[in-house]
């Protein structure tokens, strides 16, 4: 019983942690601040993956997600404007 | 980039993640992971080297015609082991009615051509991931 409660508990923090990073990467001006807040959205969504028994969704969420989006989204800024109007 | 700090460390620790991505590719079949996680790891170390040494050094290392030639061979190796299903059992990878040997289940040698598909896809994804950064790293203003 303790063990379920402590499941959900840590399931309900991962998932309100994920809706404030998504929101608050919609609000932020500064396009890299944004995709700083996505990686660390991706990091939880890798770990929620792995509370729900998916480790084979979690790893390539973690490489994909927190890795390379991060760093193609951060050269993509490099070539456009770093302040959205 | 000329900072001794950055240079050094990722001179340490590229290795270890390419070794890391290996790992995951040739235990594809028995735990989590497999060829596009594993490549995926490979290709972010590269990245790395080409983010702290320079596009053009990072050339010298992993030129376009190694890549070109990569990510071809990768899928061109796919489509030969399922070709060889459909030659020897009838229908595109077969694994078994092919012939391949099943080894232990559980153990490294098992699964049949698995590990193989899981290496053509690590090399694919590896250098397609090096591919698109360089493409879009180098691109020069028009």
């Amino acid at each position: 019983m303790r063990q379920v409660i402590d499941v959900v508990a840590l399931n309900v923090i991962l998932v309100v942690f994920l809706i404030v990073c998504a929101l608050v990467v919609e609000r932020t001006k500064d396009l890299i601040s944004a995709v700083i807040i996505f990686s660390a959205y991706s990091l939880m969504m890798s770990v929620l993956w792995l509370v729900l028994k998916t480790p084979d969704v979690a790893l390539t969420e973690a490489a994909i997600g927190a890795g390379v989006t991060t760093i193609i989204l951060i050269a993509v800024i490099g070539r456009t404007k770093r302040y959205e109007k | 980039m000329k900072d001794q700090v950055l240079k050094t460390i990722a001179r340490i620790i590229t290795p270890f993640i390419q070794l890391y991505g290996i790992f995951i590719i040739l235990n594809g079949h028995i735990s989590p992971g497999g060829g596009f996680a594993g490549g995926t790891m490979i290709g972010t170390s590269l990245i790395l080297y080409t983010l702290v040494f320079g596009v053009d050094q990072a050339k010298r290392k992993f030129s376009e015609k190694a890549s070109a030639f990569a990510e071809s061979g990768g899928i061109i190796l796919y489509i030969l082991i399922g070709v060889i299903g459909i030659v020897v059992a009838g229908h595109f990878l077969a694994n078994k009615g092919a012939g391949f040997d099943m080894g232990t289940p559980g153990s490294l040698w098992s699964a049949g051509m698995i590990p193989l598909l899981m290496i053509a896809i690590g090399i694919k994804v590896a250098s397609t991931f090096i591919t698109i950064f360089h493409t879009l790293i180098e691109v020069k203003d028009a």
